[in-house]
């Protein structure tokens, strides 16, 4: 009896949490361009989805800041935790909270603030603010990937490698980096997901010049939903949840997984 | 044992306002075991670090084979470690751990090979080379640490406590193989440990140290039987240390008693510290027969003796092993060959 209660009761709570994703993925596929009925089984929405260049063309940007925030924020992330690793307690603790800021800060902040401080310094909206944007909100999360597995690592790993004849540069790419990869990976996969999510500080940071598809799917639904929106949503939900299910298997198995 | 391939001038290492290792001097010679002992923050794993090229000295120099060694960084230093806790790589398996130094060194492949596959037969590893090093036991990692030390062929081997993390029957059985291993391949060994039983075991020469400074360089022997302060008496072994004053050559007094001993050379009454071992101390049934007569306190069973606590009539307790228990409450008592007293001068009081 007891049993049947939990189980009903975390029923009820998937419920809530999946029932909007599940109608939105089941009406893209409605031939019924209302919202109310059921008209049978379409692709159409799909195949429209890619015959719009607006759209195509969103998917272009969204893509290319996806992959270079997270290349540069992977680097640049990466090197920060070596960097905070082998700081002295109070220096770290400092850093870290520092960095964990941004994290728990709200996106509309600093969405806003990012717009401010790039008009302030006179740089115009566009592609490359956007990818700033994208770059710095990244950062963070990957140092909070990575600095685990370096604490998890022998702290005499490095010494051991020059022990052997390694000079530190050889010590860091053949020994530091592929010890700590399983983190960097996860880092990387996050600060792709983010990046493809993101809609708020993508909104605040574009201007006029681009667009990613959470900013076009937000203005396309102002002037009503079209069901092509709904299939772009089922394919972004679609891309986001095999990255989290990737990250979350490799989390679980604790090593790395090759992509 | 011949020419002397490692020595320390002066050597001094500071940590901010604590002096880890103050101003030492040490000569090892080659093919020689030699053990850095002392309990944890006397500055043996600091030493052991300078002469691997871990920690730059702060003053002093070493020398490795006459030639002056503290600007070589480590990785162009022909020494080689085996580090605490192992630091093998995760993400390699075992033949690559084995072999990246040899990768570095730019050696053939069949080469590399061949040495590790030597290796891997001489720490009893034959078969393992594709297995994950996260799949060992603490004391296969071990010698897989030791493996890719030794595979460069270093004419002397570091060992930073290698056994602190095995049990003590797998330490015991690696102390012989390390020992066998050294013998074999005739190299020196610098060793770190805080447990004198190991270092009594293994070593040809023992450091004892204590506040970054050496108290003692000795053979084990020479190290238990003739501590040169309470400190080493005191760390090496159990013991009894007694103030006493020395009357006069061969002998010397405390308490109540004068005892014969076999040293000489101090001055008429000066104070000193002697140290009687537990086992040196005889007990005999009849109290008069004794040079201290003392009542028997307690008796533990240790196993291969009993350790009895006897307090003598002045107050003073001995611990005394023998294999044969003598009640608690009886009178008895306990006499010392002149030999077995071993007289320092007065240190510092601990």
């Amino acid at each position: 009896m007891k049993k049947a209660v939990k189980r009903i009761y975390m029923g009820i709570i998937f419920l809530f949490l999946y029932a909007p994703i599940i109608v939105l993925i089941v009406f893209s596929f409605n031939k019924s361009k209302s919202r109310g009925q059921w008209g049978g089984f379409t692709l159409d929405w799909y195949v429209d989805l890619f015959k719009d260049r607006q759209i195509r063309e969103a998917l272009y940007f969204t893509l290319l800041v996806a992959v270079l925030s997270t290349l540069i924020s992977t680097i640049v992330g990466t090197i920060a935790a070596l960097g905070i690793n082998n700081m002295g307690k109070f220096s770290r603790s400092v850093i870290l909270n520092i960095n964990n800021l941004p994290v728990l800060n709200p996106d509309i902040v600093t969405g806003v603030a990012l717009m401010t401080l790039f008009i302030s310094v006179k740089i115009e909206l566009g592609f490359v603010t956007m990818l700033i944007a994208h770059i710095v909100f990244s950062i963070p999360y990957v140092i909070l990937a990575v600095l685990p597995k370096l604490r998890q690592m022998n702290k005499h790993i490095a010494e051991a490698a020059m022990d052997l004849g390694a000079t530190p540069s050889y010590a860091l790419r053949k020994v530091i980096i592929p010890e700590i990869a399983p983190g960097i990976i996860s880092g990387a996969l996050m600060a792709f997901t983010l990046s493809i999510d993101d809609f708020v500080i993508s909104f605040f940071t574009a201007g006029t010049s681009a667009t990613n598809l959470s900013i076009l799917i937000y203005s396309m639904a102002k002037r009503g939903v079209k069901p092509t929106i709904n299939a772009l949503s089922t394919l972004m939900f679609t891309v986001v949840l095999i990255l989290m299910l990737i990250i979350n298997k490799k989390s679980e198995k604790g090593e790395e997984i090759l992509l | 044992m011949g020419r002397n391939i490692i020595e320390l001038k002066n050597l001094t290492k500071r940590f901010g306002d604590v002096t880890v290792v103050n101003n030492i001097n040490l000569t090892i010679k080659e093919n020689e075991f030699v053990t850095l002992l002392g309990p944890s923050g006397c500055g043996k794993t600091t030493t052991l670090r300078m002469i691997g090229g871990f920690e730059e000295p702060d003053e002093g120099q070493i020398f490795f084979e006459g030639k002056l060694l503290n600007p070589i960084p480590a990785y162009k230093r022909n020494i080689n470690t085996v580090f605490q806790r192992y630091a093998l790589f995760t993400h390699m398996n075992v033949f690559e751990n084995i072999a990246f130094g040899l990768r570095i060194k730019k050696i053939p492949k069949d080469e590399i090979e061949k040495r590790v596959k030597r290796m891997l037969k001489l720490v009893d590893l034959e078969g393992f080379e594709k297995r994950n090093v996260d799949s060992l036991s603490g004391g296969q990692q071990q010698r897989v640490a030791i493996a890719r030390a030794l595979v460069n062929e270093p004419k002397v081997l570091l060992l930073d406590e290698p056994l602190g993390a095995l049990d003590l029957k797998l330490r015991k059985e690696m102390q012989i193989e390390l020992l066998d291993m050294q013998r074999s391949i005739g190299i020196t060994f610098i060793y770190v440990t805080h447990d004198q039983e190991e270092a009594l075991t293994m070593s040809d020469t023992v450091v004892v140290m204590n506040n970054g400074v050496i108290q003692q360089v000795g053979t084990p022997q020479d190290i238990y039987n003739e501590p040169i302060n309470r400190f080493v008496a005191d760390f090496i072994g159990e013991s009894n240390i007694i103030e006493a004053v020395m009357l006069e050559d061969y002998k010397v007094a405390f308490d109540d008693v004068v005892l014969d001993c076999v040293d000489k050379g101090f001055a008429k009454n000066e104070p000193v510290d002697i140290v009687i071992r537990p086992e040196d101390i005889r007990i005999v049934t009849n109290p008069d027969e004794g040079m201290i007569k003392g009542t028997v306190k307690s008796v533990i069973f240790k196993g291969v003796h009993y350790e009895m606590m006897i307090e003598s009539d002045t107050g003073r307790e001995y611990m005394v092993h023998r294999t044969i228990a003598f009640p608690v409450g009886s009178y008895v008592g306990m006499n010392v060959q002149p030999f077995d007293i071993q007289v320092m001068k007065r240190g510092d009081p601990l």
